[in-house]
């Protein structure tokens, strides 16, 4: 193995594999919150008050952002991190940790992010991102990243760049779940594929899939990826939320579901309620009695593709 | 993960103390996982009826505010309250040691006070806060504990015959030393998070308060 530490690549890999050691904190400390909110939901709210009405309903975190994805997608132009004010406002609105997004590749909005105390930061293909070729490089902050994945060759690359969380990417703000399900699934597909090859094969499938190795290597051997992996994108319904927690994620993230239903306090709590118990019918039967409109929705392959926000990311 | 509901009785091996873990919300899996190393399986407890199987219940790390949302929305409250005045053996790690403190330094969430102590919430800081710190812990032998605080909370006060177990040293900053962890009788409180570690030894102390209630019941049962 080479050595060399001022080769960058090289120095990446090695700090990955440093800090993902059990005994150095950093790592552990940054996924570990992300362990906290497994089996719980993660609001988009834009105003300090939406933030209260999320946390009320029970909501693990709230992502902080100045419009909702449906929002962005239906005005356009350049959706960029939303102004500190509005950020702090919601960070002292609530007790529960507190998200927020940066474009992709713009460390700078991610500093900002650090300094006004964001509990994790999304580098969010919702944005318009910053740089064409290149992520942020993550090991550089204290703060926590989550960040979107399609299949397991982007999940891994974000988690050799210093992500501690993935979500799925859906295609956000359209209220459609099927591309979220076919992230994990995808993801589920290509960790199985991983799992069932032999030792010999694993280098060639990192090159296949543009992933580390040594993150294949341990995709192998615990069949699953090294950190949290929840649902984002389009989920509109408590049972959107069972149906993706029964295919396997450990949470999700609802954008635009939540304040663009009809009452949004009783979904909000109804889709809390669902991630609890997504795997009783019964239940998810009476939490889904009488709530109302869900969100209006697009249907998200009817967006010609040049448009979908799930293709944003390297 | 598809399992977990459609075992509705208890899974307890005969002679094993049968431990539940409150699988609401939060890490309840690595909780299990820890339990299933020193050969224990645990029983994700989700509703009501499943805390009259269990002679311990661990109350996980998560979010305290939604933790205790979700205990008063699906009716556990009640029961749990009855079962642990019983003797069933209650251990909060985090979000749990909220939970079921007596009372908060802030506001929110109203805690259901099982243990005589004073929390405080998020008491380091924020996510960049949170950090590893080495940690002897009495009762538990050998080396100091690897712990992992995460949005931590501390112990400002104890009540009486609330034993102080632990405590982290002054940090480099000048944080002073904090209790993060406390036991009365068989309820345990923790700051830490034992289950993101692979040292079992707080989870096997736990498993020997739990015997002790299953032993008694067991006892009792034979009188009748």
């Amino acid at each position: 193995m080479a050595t060399s530490t001022t080769n960058g690549t090289v120095k990446g890999a090695q700090r990955w594999k440093e800090m993902s050691r059990p005994e150095v904190g950093d790592w552990r400390v940054k996924g570990g919150l992300a362990q906290m909110l497994k089996g719980g939901v993660i609001m988009d709210v834009v105003t300090p008050d939406q933030a209260k009405v999320a946390e009320d309903a029970g909501a693990v975190s709230v992502m902080a952002l100045e419009r909702v994805p449906s929002d962005i997608r239906r005005d356009g132009g350049v959706a960029r991190m939303s102004d500190p004010d509005l950020i702090s406002g919601i960070i002292d609105a609530v007790s529960i940790p507190v998200m927020a997004k940066a474009r992709i590749g713009h460390f700078v909005e991610a500093q900002i992010l650090e300094s006004l105390g964001v509990d994790y930061c999304d580098e969010s293909e919702v944005l318009t991102p910053a740089d064409d070729e290149f992520h942020i490089d993550k090991w550089q902050f204290k703060m926590p990243y989550v960040c979107g994945a399609r299949n397991i060759g982007e999940a891994l690359r974000r988690i050799g760049e210093g992500a501690a969380m993935i979500r799925t990417k859906g295609e956000a703000g359209t209220g459609d779940v099927v591309h979220a399900v076919t992230h994990a699934r995808q993801i589920q597909a290509d960790i199985r594929a991983i799992q069932h090859a032999p030792s010999e094969e694993l280098m060639s499938l990192a090159r296949d899939y543009q992933a580390p190795y040594e993150l294949v290597v341990e995709v192998a051997q615990t069949g699953k990826l090294p950190v949290v992996n929840f649902a984002a994108g389009g989920i509109a319904t408590p049972a959107d939320a069972a149906l993706l927690m029964q295919i396997g994620v450990e949470g999700v993230f609802v954008g635009s579901g939540i304040f663009k239903s009809d009452n949004p306090e009783t979904m909000a709590a109804a889709i809390v309620k669902a991630t609890t118990h997504y795997n009783d019918p019964d239940m998810l039967a009476e939490i889904s009695r009488g709530l109302g409109d869900a969100m209006p929705g697009i249907e998200a392959n009817k967006i010609p593709q040049e448009q979908q926000l799930q293709s944003r990311g390297w | 993960m598809v399992e977990g509901l459609k075992k509705n009785s208890s899974t307890s091996v005969l002679g094993q103390p049968c431990i539940g873990v409150l699988a609401l919300q939060g890490d309840f899996a690595e909780h299990i996982n820890m339990l299933k190393l020193i050969g224990i399986s645990a029983l994700e407890v989700r509703k009501v009826q499943q805390l009259n199987d269990i002679d311990g219940l661990i109350i996980p790390g998560g979010e305290s505010t939604t933790i205790v949302k979700l205990l008063h929305m699906f009716d556990l409250v009640e029961t749990l309250r009855n079962r642990v005045e019983s003797g069933m053996a209650l251990w909060g790690t985090c979000a749990g040691m909220i939970v079921i403190a007596r009372e908060l330094a802030d506001p929110y969430p109203i805690p259901l006070n099982f243990i005589d102590i004073n929390v405080a919430r998020n008491y380091f800081g924020r996510q960049v806060d949170s950090f590893e710190a080495e940690v002897n812990i009495q009762g538990i032998d050998g080396d100091p504990m690897r712990a992992v605080f995460i949005r931590a909370p501390i112990v400002q006060s104890t009540g009486a015959g609330v034993e102080t177990l632990a405590v982290v040293p002054e940090k480099s900053d000048g944080t002073p030393a904090q209790t993060v962890a406390v036991r009365k009788g068989r309820v345990l409180a923790t700051s830490f998070h034992p289950e993101l570690t692979q040292d079992t030894r707080l989870h096997s102390l736990f498993v020997s308060m739990a015997e002790e209630c299953r032993s008694e019941s067991t006892n009792r049962n034979v009188d009748e």
